[in-house]
């Protein structure tokens, strides 16, 4: 039964699609720290609240990545759950995190939830998981220069800016989608 | 819910039998004993348990206690019908009634599983018109079935909803409009329909007799002007539990006409107040010199917990399980009730608001801390062992305990039992599952071994962490007092589910998820199940075969099957209850019973 769980599971991550280039590294599902006996079942019985972000365990910075979410886990009753969720919204003055994101050359665009990051380097790291690119470190001098693809945001405004140039919160309110650049199309906006 | 009753002529007195002791000699025979005055006797006994036994010792007896049970308990509403139910009492007034499997709080349990009342209802309507009372928990309730309520049962006072669905703000409309003598309207954390607020003024102007109002987990707003109205005229309200809707000035408004109140619970505590405002809000809590119990909070800003003090000292139990407050807020309003017995906070006050719970609540009986971003895995907030070590440190009578962290240690357990040997509820849960200690890196067994050594009164107990079959075994050979039992990735092997079915003499309760536990386990507990309420198990290792060979072995159980979509032998969920109605005939199709 177990074996035939994580088979399924390995199955799944092989047929899902990807963005970027052929070739790249497949990522492995990160490691449970439970006994390797105990499978998370729930992987078949999931609800839409099922949230997989795979990524390297080697390169971790400060905060572990979010795992994937187990169905009823921890046992936190629906009501109490969904009315703490609510309290977060209003608390954090903040609307409608979850935002488009495109990058140049891939066929469809994807969507995350920006609340789930607590800084750039989060968020980064994501972008960088999720579309198979290396995005690599900003500088207030030169941007992204010197990486593949540079990160941008449609502000409130329609203007087109740097990801990394404003503090966090800052970003996050006012961010209403994001495109990864071409770092050759990028260079126009990196200029000072 | 026992039919096995004996006949006993040689009964001599019981403790139960107030008389017998004036009489020793009379009791030859119980057909001596008038049956007036025994059911006079019974009628004076009011917990289940005590009527359970009354009811086994003779036939006679039998009769007398179900003619004076006015009360009745139904742990599981599927392990009896309602037929059963009204041929045995003839007068009941007051039903309680619990449904799905507690795991279905956690979605664990699909939609259309059951447990609806209405049946019940139909029953009750027919053989208690009477009928005052109705409590029911993880039930399916429809609107229809509320308005059949209301119209059925002229004298209806009382109707508490916990965790129940299926039932919208139209329903509760019904219950407004028809029940003249309503007492009490409790409804809480249901997956409701909320509609509208509509229902609130549905009270007719003349009605009075409301004492306990409690819709704060309703979200449609309310018309405040009804809501006034009908506090001022009932003027036994005792319990009053508003919305979010409800603001500052609002509260205020509402606790100058109540100020009786014993039970309250504010609605939203964000609102922009002038100081005039704050200062009359902060007088009429003043004035409320019977509060003893304080919820909501919602939203709750620490500019407007200074209103509170006035009222906190006579405070027995304070409810914050819905207020982000940090550690420094927490501290100071904490500061100033050091009468609590019971508090429930969420982990945003972090170990140092606990700190503070050590330091000023010695009479603190529970402690519930609740987590505020459950799926947040951020380590860095939250509680830890060293908030539950201050508590228990300084407050010596603690003896209920939930608590959510994001790490302990085996030490500290230790030394927490150490400090609290009375807990008769221990419920900790290590958010990570199959997490270690986090200093030691070993499993979390002697942590639960202690508590069992320690705590020899302990009823409920709910384990986490990374479990070996050892902490089964431990609570096997101590728990003698355990009823209830959640474990949740756990274990090694079957053994240490047959360790808790072989020991564990009170089992009543055992819910079990995502498990290395299978059908020899299953098995192992043949003989214990007729015995307990109910089993859970779901996302372990039990298979279709050991199900059938268990249905097969003991045909008074309930063995009901919630297969695995895509093998066919794997069972994914399976529920084991006793019953006396036998197979349930409303099961879904997805419910396979054996």
């Amino acid at each position: 039964m177990e074996m035939g769980k994580a088979a399924n599971y390995e199955n799944e991550l092989a047929t899902e699609l990807r963005l970027g280039l052929l070739g790249t590294d497949h990522h492995e599902p990160e490691k449970q720290s439970f006994p390797s006996s105990l499978v998370i079942k729930s992987n078949k019985r999931s609800s839409s609240e099922m949230d997989y972000n795979s990524s390297d365990k080697c390169d971790q910075d400060s905060a572990p990545p979010p795992k994937a979410q187990v169905v009823g886990w921890p046992p936190v009753r629906c009501y109490r759950r969904n009315a703490l969720q609510q309290q977060k919204k209003t608390e954090s003055d903040v609307s409608g995190m979850y935002v488009k994101v495109s990058m140049d050359g891939a066929p469809y665009l994807r969507k995350i939830d920006l609340r789930v990051y607590k800084n750039y380097p989060e968020l980064l790291k994501a972008l960088e998981v999720m579309f198979k690119c290396t995005i690599g470190v900003y500088s207030e001098r030169e941007g992204y220069n010197g990486s593949d693809y540079a990160p941008t945001y449609e502000d409130k405004d329609g203007d087109w800016m740097l990801v990394g140039d404003v503090p966090w919160n800052m970003f996050v309110s006012s961010c209403r989608r994001l495109r990864i650049m071409k770092e050759s199309e990028a260079k126009g906006l990196g200029c000072l | 819910m026992n039919q096995l009753w004996k006949m006993d002529p040689n009964i001599k007195k019981t403790k139960n039998s107030a008389d017998s002791a004036n009489y020793p000699e009379a009791i030859q025979s119980p057909s001596q004993f008038p049956d007036e005055v025994l059911e006079k006797v019974l009628s004076m006994l009011h917990s289940h348990k005590d009527r359970s036994s009354v009811s086994l010792v003779c036939k006679d007896w039998y009769n007398a206690e179900r003619w004076s049970r006015t009360k009745i308990f139904i742990g599981n509403c599927y392990s009896v019908s309602p037929e059963i139910v009204a041929r045995r009492f003839p007068r009941i007034k007051s039903v309680t009634l619990k449904g799905k499997p507690r795991f279905s709080d956690f979605n664990l349990v699909p939609q259309n599983w059951g447990a609806n009342i209405h049946d019940w209802l139909v029953m009750f309507a027919k053989v208690y018109p009477l009928l005052e009372e109705l409590r029911l928990k993880r039930m399916t309730v429809s609107d229809e079935s509320l308005e059949f309520l209301a119209m059925s049962f002229p004298g209806f006072k009382a109707l508490s909803l916990l965790s129940c669905d299926g039932f919208s703000t139209d329903g509760l409309k019904s219950i407004a409009t028809h029940c003249k003598k309503l007492t009490e309207l409790d409804i809480q954390e249901n997956g409701i329909d909320d509609v509208s607020g509509s229902w609130l003024s549905a009270f007719p102007d003349n009605f009075t007799s409301l004492e306990i109002l409690n819709f704060a987990s309703l979200n449609s707003e309310v018309s405040f002007d009804a809501l006034e109205r009908l506090v001022s005229r009932c003027k036994s309200l005792k319990v009053l539990k508003v919305n979010k809707g409800i603001g500052l000035d609002q509260l205020q408004r509402l606790l100058v006409r109540a100020p009786q109140l014993m039970e309250l619970g504010t609605g939203s505590f964000q609102q922009e107040l002038m100081f005039r405002h704050c200062m009359e809000l902060e007088n009429a809590f003043r004035n409320c010199k019977n509060l003893q119990i304080l919820a909501g909070l919602w939203d709750a800003s620490y500019v407007y917990l200074h209103v509170l003090y006035p009222a906190c000292s006579s405070l027995t139990f304070l409810n914050l399980s819905y207020a982000t407050l940090r550690s420094d807020e927490f501290t100071k309003l904490i500061a100033h009730c050091p009468n609590l017995r019971c508090l429930w906070v969420l982990d945003t006050v972090e170990d140092k608001g606990l700190e503070a719970v050590g330091s000023c609540c010695p009479l603190l009986e529970e402690i519930r801390v609740f987590p505020a971003h459950p799926f947040d895995q951020d380590i860095n907030h939250g509680v830890t062992e060293s908030g539950f070590l201050a508590v228990s440190h300084g407050c010596r009578k603690l003896h209920y305990v939930l608590y959510f962290c994001q790490q302990m240690t085996n030490a500290a357990v230790a030394t927490i039992v150490q400090n609290c040997p009375d807990f008769t509820h221990f419920r900790l849960c290590i958010m990570n599952p199959g997490q270690p200690d986090y200093l030691t890196d070993e499993p979390m067994d002697e942590a639960f071994g202690a508590v069992v050594k320690t705590c020899t009164k302990l009823q409920r107990l709910a384990v986490s962490g990374l479990l070996t079959d050892l902490t089964f075994e431990y609570i096997g050979k101590y728990a003698k007092n355990l009823e209830t039992l959640s474990v949740a990735f756990a274990g090694r092997s079957d053994w240490g589910m047959q360790c808790v079915l072989g020991g564990c003499p009170k089992l009543r309760k055992l819910e079990i998820r995502d498990c290395p536990f299978g059908n020899a386990a299953l098995l192992s507990g043949l003989k214990k199940y007729e015995s307990m309420r109910s089993l859970w198990m779901s996302a372990c290792n039990v298979t279709m075969n050991g199900c059938r060979l268990l249905a097969k072995e003991m045909p008074r159980l309930n063995v009901e099957v919630m297969k695995d979509e895509e093998d066919d032998s794997h069972v994914d969920k399976v529920y084991v209850y006793r019953s006396v109605a036998g197979p349930r005939r409303d099961a879904p199709p997805f419910v396979l019973t054996l």
